[in-house]
This record gives C-alpha cells, sequence and structure tokens, in this order.
C-alpha cells in the first residue's frame, strides 16, 4: 500500500463507510436528496482522484521527483 | 401503431448495419475474438461502458427507482469502485494476456494457474452468469413492444418475437458487426435518458426539489435507506459484491484484451465515473413516475418508464423510446449470446470434450449454441417472477465468485494453488445457486447471527466462503519445496 493506493481507496470509504451518516433527505443539494448527492459528490470525486492518481504514478512515464523515492 | 413503425424501422436498419459491417472481414478466431488486439481508448471505452446503457439501467434503473426509492443509488456507486480497481487490476492482466497470446477468460485462468480443469470451470460459471443477463434484455424486449403495441401483442409474443431478432442478428453480424450499432445506440439512449430525465420533472412538478419534496411528503423515508428491506447494509454489500464482479464478467473481461496498450484503461479509468451519471437521469425518471403513475408493484415496476412515457407523450415519441430501448436490449443481447455460445465451444467444447477439434468444428459448435442459449433465456423469461434489477443481482452472485482466484493470480508473490482456486470457486458458486434457488436470506443460512444481518446480499456469504475455502485448500496443498522453506 502506498500513498496512491490510500488515496484511491477514499472513495471505497466514502460510499460504502461514509453513506452511514449521509442517510438523509435534508438539505437538498440542488434539488436532489442528500444521500444521493452525496453517492453523486464521490462518483465525481472518483474521477478526480483517478486522474490524480494518473498524474502522479511513475507507470505513465512522466516521474514526479519526490513519487520516485517513495515509489517502493 | 406509429410507434410500433418506428421500433421495426430501427430494428430493421440494426440489422442492414450489422450485416454491413461483417462484409470484407474474414477473421480467425483471435482477429474475431479480440479484433487482433488493436483498439484504441474510444473503441475499448464503449465495450467497458457497454453496462451503462442497457436494458438493466434504461427499464430496470428507472424502475428500481420508482419501486424501491433509494435502493437504486446502488447502481451509481458499484461501476464507480469498479473503475477504480480497474486502475490496477486490468494492466496486468492485459499484459499477460498479450505475452501469452490469451483471446478468452477461461484461457486466462487456466494458463495462470496451470490448470485446464479451472478453465473448464470458469467457462461454465462465466456462461450460467450471462443467462439471467440475457433473460433480462429479452425481459425488456418484451416490454417496450409489448408496450408500444398499447397493448395489441401481448409480452408473451413480444418476448418471442426478441428471441428470434437477437439470433438472427447474431447469426448476421459478428462482435465488429455490432461496433457501429454500439455507437447509435449509445447516441440515442443518451438523448432520450436527458430528454426524459430533465423534462418529466420539470412538466410534472416544476422542477427537480419539488419534486422529490412531493415524493418525500407522499412516501416518507423512500429516498433514503430504510431499517429493513433494502437497508444500508444491503446497499454496502450489494455495491460491493458488483463492485468485485463487475469485471468478472466473460464479455468485460474478454473485452480488455482488446486494446492496443494498457494505459489505455488507466486513462479509461478517468472517464468512465463520469459517463455513468447520466444514470442519475435514469433515476429521475423512475421518481418522477412515482406519484404520476402509481400502483405499479411487483414486477411491472420495470413498467414504470413506459407507463409515464404513454401518459405524457405523442405515440410517435413513444415510439423513438422504445427504439432506443429496443437497441439497449438488442445490441447487448447479441453480445452475451456471442459470447456465452464461444465460452460453450471454445473452453468446454474444446477444452473438456474435444480437445483435438479444429477452429472450424469449434465454429460449427458455437453456430449450435445459439439456439439453445437463446431457447433457455426464453424459458426462463417467460417463467418470470422478478424485476429486471433483482435478475441481475443472481447473476453477479455467482461471477463475482470468479474474482478472488483472479486477484490472487495477480500477486506477485501468490500462495494461492490451483487447488485451491478450483475448490474455492466451487463452493463459492454452490453457496450462491443453493440460496438463490431455494430465495434463503443471510440470516437463514447462519442462524446465529443477529436480524439486522438479514439484509445482507447472499452473495457475500458466497463469497465468504468462497474465500475460506481457497485459503485452506491453499494453505493444505502447498507445493513442497515452499512447505519446507516456510518451516
Amino acid at each position: 500500500m502506498n500513498r496512491l493506493h490510500l488515496l484511491a481507496a477514499t472513495p471505497f470509504f466514502g460510499i460504502l463507510g461514509g453513506i452511514a451518516f449521509a442517510n438523509r433527505v435534508e438539505p437538498y443539494i440542488f434539488g436532489v436528496p442528500f444521500v444521493l448527492a452525496w453517492v453523486v459528490m464521490w462518483v465525481v470525486l472518483a474521477s478526480v482522484i483517478v486522474a490524480t492518481v494518473y498524474r502522479l504514478d511513475p507507470a505513465n512515464g512522466h516521474v514526479a521527483p519526490t513519487m520516485k523515492e517513495s515509489g517502493q | 401503431m406509429s410507434a410500433l413503425i418506428m421500433i421495426a424501422a430501427v430494428t430493421m436498419l440494426a440489422l442492414v448495419l450489422g450485416s454491413r459491417a461483417r462484409q470484407g472481414h474474414d477473421m480467425n478466431l483471435e482477429q474475431w475474438a479480440v479484433g487482433g488486439r488493436s483498439f484504441g481508448t474510444v473503441f475499448v471505452f464503449l465495450l467497458m461502458a457497454g453496462e451503462i446503457y442497457t436494458t438493466f439501467t434504461f427499464l430496470g434503473g428507472s424502475g428500481f427507482a420508482y419501486g424501491k426509492g433509494a435502493a437504486a443509488y446502488y447502481i451509481l456507486g458499484y461501476g464507480t469502485l469498479a473503475y477504480i480497481m480497474s486502475y490496477w487490476m486490468l494492466p496486468p492482466i492485459w499484459r499477460y494476456a498479450k505475452a501469452q497470446k490469451i483471446v478468452s477468460q477461461p484461457q486466462f485462468f487456466a494458463r495462470k494457474y496451470d490448470s485446464p480443469v479451472l478453465g473448464v470451470m470458469v467457462a461454465m460459471v462465466g456462461a450460467t452468469a450471462l443467462i439471467p443477463y440475457l433473460v433480462l434484455q429479452f425481459k425488456g424486449l418484451g416490454i417496450i413492444v409489448s408496450m408500444a403495441s398499447y397493448g395489441v401483442i401481448s409480452p408473451t409474443v413480444a418476448v418471442w418475437i426478441g428471441a428470434v431478432v437477437v439470433t438472427v442478428y447474431v447469426a448476421i453480424s459478428g462482435v465488429r458487426g455490432s461496433a457501429w450499432n454500439a455507437m447509435v445506440k449509445d447516441v440515442l439512449i443518451l438523448i432520450v435518458v436527458l430528454v426524459l430525465g430533465i423534462y418529466l420533472p420539470i412538466h410534472y412538478y416544476g422542477n427537480l426539489g419539488d419534486m422529490f419534496r412531493a415524493i418525500d411528503v407522499a412516501k416518507p423515508g423512500f429516498l433514503t435507506f430504510q431499517s429493513k428491506g433494502t437497508s444500508l447494509l444491503w446497499f454496502q454489500s450489494t455495491t460491493l459484491i458488483a463492485a468485485l464482479g463487475f469485471f468478472m464478467w466473460p464479455h468485460t473481461f474478454g473485452s480488455v484484451f482488446t486494446a492496443k496498450d494498457d494505459r489505455i484503461f488507466r486513462r479509461n479509468a478517468i472517464v468512465l465515473p463520469l459517463y455513468q451519471l447520466v444514470l442519475l437521469f435514469v433515476f429521475f425518471v423512475g421518481f418522477a413516475a412515482v406519484l404520476k403513475v402509481p400502483g405499479l408493484s411487483g414486477t411491472s415496476i420495470d413498467l414504470a418508464l413506459f407507463r409515464l412515457s404513454q401518459q405524457t407523450f405523442d405515440p410517435w415519441f413513444v415510439g423513438v423510446i422504445g427504439a432506443a430501448g429496443v437497441l439497449t436490449a438488442l445490441v447487448p443481447a447479441s453480445m452475451i449470446v456471442t459470447t456465452a455460445s464461444t465460452l460453450l465451444a471454445n473452453d468446454l467444447y474444446r477444452g473438456a470434450i474435444n480437445r483435438n477439434a479444429s477452429d472450424a468444428k469449434v465454429a460449427k459448435v458455437a453456430r449450435l449454441m445459439v439456439p439453445l442459449i437463446v431457447l433457455l433465456a426464453v424459458f426462463f423469461t417467460l417463467k418470470g417472477g422478478t424485476t429486471i434489477v433483482a435478475i441481475l443481482l443472481v447473476g453477479y452472485n455467482i461471477v463475482t465468485q470468479l474474482f478472488p482466484a483472479a486477484v490472487c493470480s495477480l500477486m506477485p508473490n501468490s500462495r494461492a494453488t490451483r487447488q485451491g482456486a478450483v475448490c474455492g470457486v466451487a463452493a463459492g458458486v454452490a453457496v450462491a445457486a443453493i440460496t438463490t434457488l431455494l430465495h434463503l436470506t443471510f440470516t437463514q443460512i447462519l442462524p446465529f447471527l443477529p436480524d439486522s444481518f438479514k439484509d445482507l446480499n447472499v452473495g457475500f456469504a458466497a463469497l465468504v466462503v468462497n474465500i475460506f475455502v481457497f485459503a485452506v485448500v491453499s494453505a493444505i496443498t502447498q507445493p513442497r519445496f515452499s512447505a519446507r522453506a516456510s518451516i
């Protein structure tokens, strides 16, 4: 487990765990019940997170200097 | 009548497109199955996103939101988690498959564990899980055709018509042949879902917020997870099971092999979660129907989208919706039939019965399998009894059992053995099959657990048994040298 794995794991905690605390209708977010908005938020965040991982992942070629050291 | 004419015209067009795409392509098995490993980002994307736009989401997703409320949110959750996992899971699968010239999922397992028995087993598991997936597409076709005929064509006759169209479609087009139709289908359904999902709430309620408030007043608790039934625990276990099983479907696993390079998967994993957000509009349609076409219950909840559409629009536009719906059933159904028949012919027949069968013989067996698979699916469709979402969940409970063996095979220092993998998959599928056939709940299998565990997805129990057996048998059957080394 490195930092990228941990980052990518957050939507799992958000959708599978956090939902227990988000299970309510109010407040409505853009007209959508809170719990549905919570899931939608994590879908969008998942995309942002994977994009971030893609940038930092040495496997994709453009190696960030700090990641090279901690990549082990 | 105009709705039916519209649907018939689009179906004919799809058949023509399918047959034209085949001209000029004379392909061997590897080219036919994996497109010569030449597909770029866009095409792999379309193959991987395939599940987002099938009858399952179009009718099943809207129907589930209509009938079960918050429970439908799981459909948005599991794909997202699966796409995140795909970032790390798919590249090593692709690299191994390329190095070993692998074209099918059973081959992958057989080669990784050096076990033809496991390969045959994976083929059987895959083909079995695909049947419910096909059943739900037929169910969708039946609903669309009978609804669009405004009752003239009975659902039974409509299912048979659908089955015939799928068989003809498979006969005249290959996997590549459906590429064009897949594009047309995705664009058409995207437009229809956006139009319905935006227009219906505004038309009937003024805006989205007022729609949800009205539902919350009429049915308190409907928009959140209940304490019983489709509870939080149900959501969590179902989302997890489906996320783990997502890439274990034979056709999805197979689409991995079509890619040109392994970076495609990492890039797609960024966009695919967003592509899923279209599901939100599918939910809106289902929710809009809650107060406007009340009274649908049981398996009838799958009709919600069409009932509301008929009540709202002119027949010609119902025809457009129906045409989009027919394509979302037809294209995936043909892919499922092709995959299942190839699994049975190439991996079961050649893998277990006639090892020296030639490619021509395998192709002939595959063609023979097509009508058998279709008939089996029609039988289960007409038998009826469950909703579209419930049908797919059965498939997921079965196919997810391949996940532990798949993941362990990718680990660099895996202690997993072929005996462990075979026994684990067998145990998991057995538990999944028995619980499904006997309609058992979690607490009936493990009666000592408190009542709140009742809503845990039974596939979860099967997966736990699977992992346990896999680990124990692997531990017992460690090769000698490593046993000595560990002492």
